[in-house]
């Protein structure tokens, strides 16, 4: 298993990367949705966890591109906004979305989750 | 009939405007604004009717003052008929007798004195007759005083008979001290030359004649020759030949009337003739108050007319200014309540956006440090040198913990301005609840505020609009706690209802609202607050947003005691109309 962190928090993100590869999940990260898309360039992953909000492209769009990529690629949202377009966006894919400060154990849980759904071939 | 009636109470009077800045002032002063329509329309309605009876009252008593003045002079005219009547019947019973004597036979005593008898028979109050020569000298007199051969050719009534042919004196006394006139004609004779037949008459009958006429009280009638010397005894006091106090009339040959003024009795109607041929003036004297007494009737009816209509158009004026006058106020009430609504929603979205605005800002840095003490804690637990030191993961875990209750508040923040412009939605009232007094929580543990929640586990969500019950909430609670003391309670309670309806109570036990202001506290800009930042509006608008929400509210009040809000909620919205709500753009 192979996951994509995207967040525009380099510390942040760079940091959520090592605890889980300490919890055994390869992750690689990057800041912008341009690094992101030439990684999966070269590199497949089973999903990516994206922030909502990050400047020149956002979460939500990034995720279609990703989507394009790699048909069937998973996402998970982080979002540290709760404004009405983010609530609507993680309304419609409940599962995977979750507001920053996150919990370790929930987002590992929300990624087993979602690759259960995967080897299932449901989700969205 | 009472709502009605309530339209004519002058509400613009007391109420006044609590908002500041131009927009929240009245369009109008509505004193002044009802002043002047009370003013212009009182004007143009009372006017007219002004006029209208000025020019009656007019009209009325010229009318009645010219039907006296010919009355009078109609009574004048009459007199003046009868009493030249009188004359004229003597006068022609001389001129008969000159003509059916001859002069031997007319100076002959016996026949003379028989002419006297038959004169006195028919006539009455004759007491002489004589006959004069054209020298003047009385050749023949029957009467009771010895004149014959007396010479009257240097007198002045000698003289005008002489000139006239006639002579009627006026009233004198004579030798027999009795009032009396003398009428005298000449005859000519057959030698060319002249006699003159004279006779004395008592005026007593003339007297009989004039107290007959109807004059009334105050009237009086006068007979008085040039000088204003009365000839016959007045009505009232006066005796002949005492002068009247009414200045002699100018003469004119017709029956004239004119107006006198005394300074003792007031006013007069006088009506006076000269009686041609006779140096007697007829004056016929009536007091203008006894003439009228119609009018004064009438005059009065006019004035009662006159002050029921100023009535009826003041009552009426004044109603309907008072009517119209106050739906504007309303109207203008109302406009004012909305901007208030509209700011206290921009406030509230404001408050709402900066809220999310920090939380948000907050929430990153929150979530490095989040990240790092997690990571320092997997070092920790998955490196053999620190698994087993307490103290470290002791502080990483309170480091966690304290960003996970940061983490909480800016959770809460972000989630109550989400909620904030949503419309229906299925509604969990604990969790709205909680949300709300979440935010009052440290506020409640400092000033040591127990707080009781008690929902029933049988309500089910239903569909509400959460951001308005968030704000309902928020200004109920608010007021409790403005309401309460150190150590007061507030119990937060809501059951099920069998008509399908939540019922939700606010209760504290706080100073409480005095009955006289608890019929008011829904009214928009009613607050007891308002040197404190209150604005007279939280209630008002949390009456609007219930009723918007198909709910209802009601209030019970001991001062001193508490207060309690019941809010009732239906549970399914099908009947609910969603107002139109004002939202500023972001």
């Amino acid at each position: 298993m192979r996951i994509l962190l995207v967040d525009d928090e380099e510390e942040f993100v760079a940091t959520l990367a090592e605890r889980l590869s300490l919890r055994g999940i390869t992750a690689d990260w990057v800041t912008n949705a341009h690094d992101a898309e030439n990684l999966v360039n070269t590199q497949h992953y089973d999903l990516a966890v994206l922030d909502v909000k990050m400047p020149k492209v956002g979460g939500r769009e990034l995720k279609k591109i990703l989507e394009k990529k790699q048909p069937g690629i998973k996402t998970i949202y982080l979002t540290g906004h709760g404004s009405e377009e983010d609530y609507q966006a993680g309304s419609a894919e409940a599962e995977f979305y979750l507001m920053k400060p996150i919990n370790i154990n929930d987002l590992i849980r929300k990624i087993n989750d979602a690759l259960d759904r995967k080897a299932q071939g449901g989700g969205s | 009939m009472k709502e009605l009636l309530k339209n004519f109470y002058p509400k613009f009077l007391w109420g006044g405007s609590s908002g500041k800045g131009p927009l929240y002032q009245h369009m109008f002063n509505y004193s002044r604004l009802w002043r002047s329509a009370v003013m212009l329309t009182a004007l143009s309605a009372i006017l007219p009717l002004l006029a209208i009876t000025w020019f009656d009252y007019n009209v009325t008593r010229k009318a009645v003052e010219s039907d006296t003045m010919s009355r009078t002079s109609r009574t004048v005219s009459n007199t003046k008929r009868t009493i030249s009547g009188f004359l004229l019947e003597r006068k022609s019973a001389l001129d008969f007798i000159v003509h059916d004597n001859t002069f031997e036979e007319l100076i002959d005593p016996a026949r003379l004195e028989k002419i006297l008898e038959n004169l006195q028979k028919s006539f009455g109050g004759i007491s002489d007759i004589g006959v004069i020569d054209a020298t003047g000298r009385q050749i023949a007199y029957v009467g009771p005083y010895s004149l014959t051969d007396k010479n009257y050719s240097g007198q002045e009534w000698f003289r005008q008979v002489v000139d006239r042919g006639i002579y009627i004196s006026e009233v004198f006394l004579g030798f027999r001290n009795v009032p009396h006139l003398v009428i005298a004609i000449s005859h000519e004779l057959p030698n060319g030359s002249f006699s003159i037949l004279r006779t004395a008459i008592d005026t007593d009958q003339l007297n009989d004649q004039m107290t007959t006429l109807e004059l009334g009280a105050q009237g009086n009638a006068f007979i008085i020759n040039t000088q204003g010397e009365l000839q016959i005894p007045a009505r009232h006091h006066e005796k002949t030949f005492e002068k009247i106090a009414i200045p002699i009339p100018p003469f004119s040959p017709s029956t004239e009337t004119l107006d006198y003024h005394d300074p003792y009795e007031g006013d007069f109607i006088i009506g006076y003739a000269y009686v041609p041929d006779t140096p007697f003036i007829l004056m016929i004297a009536k007091n203008k108050n006894e003439l009228m007494k119609s009018w004064h009737k009438t005059r009065v009816e006019i004035l009662i007319f006159l002050s029921v209509g100023i009535l009826i158009v003041m009552v009426g004026v004044i109603g309907f200014a008072t009517f119209f006058v106050n739906n504007i106020y309303i109207a203008d009430q109302r406009r004012i309540k909305t901007l208030h609504q509209v700011e206290y929603s921009n406030k509230l979205a404001s408050i709402g956006r900066l809220a999310a605005g920090v939380a948000h800002e907050i929430n990153n840095p929150l979530a490095i440090i989040n990240e790092k003490s997690g990571l320092i804690k997997d070092i920790f637990q998955f490196s053999d040198k620190y698994a087993k030191d307490e103290k470290l993961t002791g502080l990483v875990d309170a480091i966690h913990n304290s960003v996970a209750r940061c983490g909480a508040i800016t959770k809460q923040l972000l989630s109550f301005a989400r909620h904030m412009d949503v419309s229906f939605q299925p509604v969990k009232l604990e969790t709205i609840i909680r949300d709300v007094i979440g935010f009052l929580g440290k506020e409640a543990e400092y000033r040591n505020i127990h707080i009781t929640i008690d929902v029933a586990k049988n309500i089910p969500d239903f569909e509400s609009d959460r951001g308005k019950l968030q704000q309902v909430f928020l200004n109920l609670f608010n007021n409790s706690f403005a309401a309460m003391t150190e150590g007061g309670n507030l119990n937060v309670a809501a059951s099920l209802m069998k008509d399908d309806r939540v019922r939700l109570t606010v209760a504290d036990n706080g100073c409480g609202i005095p009955e006289k202001d608890l019929k008011k506290i829904f009214e928009p800009f009613f607050s007891t607050r308002t040197r404190t930042g209150g604005t007279g509006l939280g209630l008002s608008i949390t009456y609007s947003l219930i009723q918007e929400i198909g709910g209802a509210i009601e209030v019970s009040s001991t001062p001193g005691v508490g207060t309690r809000f019941v809010i009732t909620l239906p549970l399914h919205a099908k009947n609910i109309k969603e107002k139109p709500h004002a939202h500023t753009p972001g």
